[in-house]
């Protein structure tokens, strides 16, 4: 998503944020990011319940899908994973 | 009385998936506590949620501008005065119904919930009047109080909330004071005082819980406190995917009992219920000390006293819990 330049007429009033931080990619922060082993997965959902950034989407069906562009790489996910079918990788 | 509301992680899921109230892309720290917390009250709402929030870690990383990663009516405040923004925005809601004003606008819904958000510090020290305040004048709206133990945002200065012995930049490990000498302000007392319907303490790794503690807060007639234990794993020293582990940690150790308080009457929940009923299942608090580093200089040869006065600090208060909850 394109942040739109605006001049200082075209601001709102006060200070109010108006772009989605979706926009942010905070997924450069990461070093390591997670990496599901869809055989070890049972879809069980705490990696997508202890992620602070909400970055897994999941319909509580099928495997989580973690969004890469804004995972930071804590890895709580990998390490509250009751099987360890997460593994975290060097990106 | 309706059927209790059990929460369903699937059903949450899905709900989060088509909502998605709070967005991707804040700059929290990796492994942040309270962005857990965040998306746990926002799994819990029954109702549109208008979110008030204090001055502190969530503030600042969720809204810098011109960024924003809430999809729900969000206004900031100053330390201070969270708590009274909460009443002026329910005094203004009751007022609006009453009046009848926007009854036939489809675009305006009055039918809302509030939530107030502080840090420890906003709430511990700078907040507390109003606090008190709105709890006094009954107002309804849940009060989360994420308690990271120090402030985190400006820099880790200590704060009423922080334990003994930990170091901050402003209790710092010298020769002769190490650390903070004093303890944590019993917050949950102060409140409970108060005799508001609803309090509860609430730590995020034990979801279940959590979740369902958020929504009975939301059920309250009138002001309901939740006081949420977050991890900081810049401030506490400890590696971020220990997050999770340390809010276990806690609860096992009884350094944080999960307790509620309905209407003055004490109940102890999950863990803290087994470990009342098993004390052999409580955990010494070495195995929750020795994964921060605030805590580091505890542990050499002659620092041992102070383990064991967090020990002693930690027993008496379990003591006293088991003792409001009929134990």
């Amino acid at each position: 998503m394109e942040v739109p330049v605006l001049g200082w007429k075209d601001l709102p009033m006060a200070a109010v944020p108006f772009v989605s931080s979706k926009a942010y990619d905070t997924g450069e922060w990461a070093v390591f990011q997670p990496k599901i082993n869809p055989d070890k997965c049972v879809k069980c959902g705490l990696c997508w319940m202890y992620c602070p950034d909400s970055v897994y989407r999941w319909d509580g069906e099928g495997i989580p899908e973690p969004d890469l562009g804004h995972c930071k790489g804590c890895g709580i996910c990998a390490e509250e994973c009751p099987t360890k079918a997460i593994e975290m990788v060097r990106v | 009385m309706q059927a209790v509301w059990r929460p369903d992680i699937k059903e949450l899921a899905r709900k989060e998936l088509e909502t998605r109230p709070f967005e991707s892309g804040h700059r929290l720290c990796a492994g942040c506590g309270a962005g857990i917390i965040v998306r746990q009250i926002l799994m819990a709402a029954r109702k549109p949620v208008v979110w008030i929030n204090a001055t502190g870690c969530v503030e600042v990383a969720t809204t810098i501008f011109p960024y924003t990663s809430w999809n729900v009516p969000w206004a900031h405040n100053a330390f201070e005065n969270a708590a009274a923004v909460g009443s002026g925005v329910e005094a203004a809601q009751k007022k609006l119904k009453r009046a009848g004003r926007f009854a036939d606008d489809p675009d305006v819904e009055l039918d809302y919930d509030i939530v107030v958000l502080g840090g420890d510090g906003g709430t511990y020290d700078i907040g507390l009047q109003s606090l008190s305040g709105a709890l006094e004048r009954r107002h309804k709206f849940m009060y989360v109080l994420y308690d990271n133990e120090a402030y985190m945002n400006t820099g880790i200065q200590r704060s009423g909330g922080t334990p003994f012995g930990a170091r901050t930049t402003t209790t710092p490990v010298g020769k002769v004071i190490k650390g903070k000498p004093l303890f944590k302000k019993p917050i949950m007392d102060i409140v409970v005082a108060h005799q508001i319907p609803y309090a509860a303490t609430v730590s995020p790794a034990y979801w279940n819980d959590a979740v369902m503690k958020f929504r009975k807060g939301f059920e309250a007639e009138g002001p309901a406190f939740i006081h949420a234990f977050s991890t900081c794993p810049l401030g506490w020293g400890s590696r971020p995917e220990d997050t999770v582990k340390l809010m276990k940690l806690a609860v096992e150790t009884c350094v944080f009992p999960l307790y509620e308080v309905i209407n003055g009457e004490y109940r102890l929940n999950g863990p803290s219920l087994a470990i009342a009923k098993n004390p052999d299942k409580k955990k010494p608090v070495e195995e929750y000390l020795k994964l921060q580093g605030r805590f580091r200089h505890m542990f050499k040869p002659e620092n041992k006293w102070m383990i064991e006065k967090f020990q002693e600090w930690v027993d008496k208060q379990w003591e006293l819990l088991l003792k409001k909850a009929g134990f």
